[in-house]
């Protein structure tokens, strides 16, 4: 069968909505940007533990700090399924991290912001996971079989988190004056930053079209950040704390939110290396690694031994 | 001392100790030598505070000055803490955290249980309930202890550091005193002279099988029971009770 044939088949199975599974055949291309996008999202979700994993020693109950605990262990795991989703296009967990920890993949920009207050674990899970639900819904009807998977138990978790985080919001929103600015602060840092994870407007955006046409996305980034928008100013005015946009009113006509145009060159700054922390989260995730080394070669030696001795006995 | 006193001190023994690992161990979290690894030693720390919010729960009923798990948790001072010197030693490294686990766990599994017996039936029912927590978390650390002990060069030889290290710690638990002793004669507790060989049983056994060698002519450190700790503590309180201390009275 000519490629051109065998492209043509696969353009039909995508748009009689049937999933592509590992070995079926796919486009180099296809491949290539799902390798790209999935271990993007499995490194976002490794390089998200630091952030919050800042608070998990200073929480201010015991209960919130089993939930922060649980909530950043539920990210481990995200990071586990997408890496094995990733594997089944034929790379190895080793070299997607080998190329997180080289600077050569990305990770969702979000991250490099630090987290200063208790009040930032609230805004991280209203609006930072908010933000990701978004995009994740839309990803569990992604054409790829074992991504959309990953992402349909991934979502359930990620919306308890968005819930909790939702309620730290409440709860410092409902305190006393300096919980309330605190919460108010928080609100204002993290605005913008998860306006910009939807990322470049789509006429800027290279990977949109091809995309979409794969159905690897089914909205593009405009139209999921004004979802955004449109479902979070409400909860915003629920929680009685201003959106720092003075752009940002309602719109019958169009009926939904008109908002501000975003800094894009903080947004390009910070993909680019410059954000406040990138140098940090990626000094902490290549020390885990570094410091981690001996112990995963002592796990192979050991294995190893006990698999000799095993083979000894049975002869 | 009236039993009621020896049970509220005994109860935060139990709770600080689980409390203050907990903390030690969450730490590790994002930064373990490899995924699966973040993922079970959270669930290590996640297990052990669940066990201390109960602990210190029924401590603070004992105590019925109307203080919860959170006014025990986050408003005392060091003095105050009760747990084992060896569960506030630091992470280190891996090597570290699995031998201080392994010391600790092996004697928190005798403990429970025992206390899974206890004519006190709170305790007996927190005791069960975390006995199946601890004998996970005791087949866990023992089966590193061998892995890294008959792992590599590297790894043998920082286990063996490790153990040497955290070994004056290590019967800490089995030191009586007057609140052990009035648990025991109620029935509460067990008899921990009773345990001590046990003890000392199954951790040789382990490092044989890790071909580590047991530290001798080791004095044994004492004092976190009562209340008189390593330098650590005060560091671990100091960063854990920050927004309770900076912010008081107030709901999070």
């Amino acid at each position: 069968m000519s490629r051109e044939e065998l492209e043509k088949r696969f353009q039909e199975k995508i748009d009689a909505e049937i999933k592509i599974e590992p070995k079926d055949w796919m486009p180099e291309r296809y491949r290539r940007n799902l390798i790209r996008q999935i271990s993007q999202h499995a490194h976002s979700e490794v390089v998200g533990m630091l952030p919050e994993g800042n608070w998990i020693t200073r929480a201010p109950t015991l209960r919130r700090k089993v939930a922060l605990l649980a909530k950043v262990q539920d990210e481990a795991g995200h990071g586990l399924y997408l890496y094995s989703a990733a594997e089944t296009l034929g790379i190895s967990r080793e070299e997607m991290i080998e190329q997180l920890l080289s600077g050569k993949a990305k990770y969702s920009s979000i991250f490099n912001y630090p987290t200063l207050t208790w009040a930032d674990i609230g805004a991280i899970g209203w609006l930072v996971d908010g933000a990701a639900i978004m995009n994740q819904v839309m990803l569990t009807r992604t054409s790829y079989g074992p991504y959309a998977r990953a992402m349909v138990r991934i979502c359930k978790e990620e919306s308890f988190h968005q819930r909790q985080g939702y309620e730290i919001m409440l709860t410092l929103a409902r305190g006393t004056e300096v919980q309330r600015q605190m919460a108010q602060d928080a609100l204002n840092r993290w605005w913008w930053p998860a306006l910009m994870m939807f990322g470049p407007s789509d006429k800027d955006s290279v990977h949109t079209a091809e995309s979409m046409k794969w159905k690897i996305k089914r909205k593009t980034n405009d139209e999921l950040r004004q979802q955004f928008v449109d479902v979070t100013v409400p909860q915003a005015e629920y929680l009685g704390l201003t959106i720092p946009d003075p752009d940002l009113k309602w719109n019958e006509a169009r009926g939904h939110y008109d908002f501000g145009e975003i800094d894009w060159e903080e947004f390009w700054r910070v993909v680019k290396g410059n954000g406040p922390c990138n140098h940090l989260r990626m000094k902490a995730r290549r020390e885990a690694h570094e410091k981690g080394a001996w112990v995963r070669e002592a796990a192979l030696a050991y294995a190893e031994k006990r698999r000799q001795r095993q083979q000894q006995k049975a002869s | 001392m009236t039993q009621q006193e020896a049970l509220f001190q005994y109860l935060l023994r139990l709770g600080d100790n689980a409390l203050i690992l907990g903390q030690r161990l969450s730490e590790w979290c994002g930064h373990a030598p490899v995924l699966e690894q973040d993922i079970a030693i959270t669930n290590l720390a996640l297990d052990l505070i669940g066990q201390a919010r109960n602990w210190l729960t029924l401590a603070g009923e004992v105590e019925g000055k109307g203080r919860n798990e959170d006014q025990l948790a986050y408003l005392r001072d060091a003095r105050d803490f009760h747990n084992l010197l060896l569960v506030e030693q630091p992470n280190e490294d891996w090597a570290h955290t699995i031998v201080r686990q392994f010391l600790f766990d092996q004697f928190n599994y005798l403990l429970h249980n025992e206390l899974q017996h206890s004519t006190d039936e709170r305790v007996a029912a927190i005791a069960a309930k975390s006995l199946k927590e601890i004998k996970y978390h005791l087949k866990y650390s023992s089966e590193w202890m061998v892995r890294l002990g008959d792992g590599t060069e590297e790894s043998h030889n920082r286990m063996q550091r490790a153990l040497d290290a955290l070994w004056r710690y290590s019967s800490e638990a089995f030191l009586t005193d007057e609140i052990d002793q009035l648990m025991a004669e109620a029935g509460i507790g067990p008899d921990l002279h009773k345990l001590e060989p046990l003890y000392h049983q199954y951790v040789a056994q382990v490092l044989d099988e890790a071909t580590l060698q047991p530290p001798t002519d080791t004095y044994m450190q004492r004092g976190g029971k009562q209340g008189l700790h390593t330098e650590f503590l005060g560091y671990i309180l100091a960063e854990m009770q920050f927004l309770q201390r900076a912010y008081p009275n107030m709901q999070w």
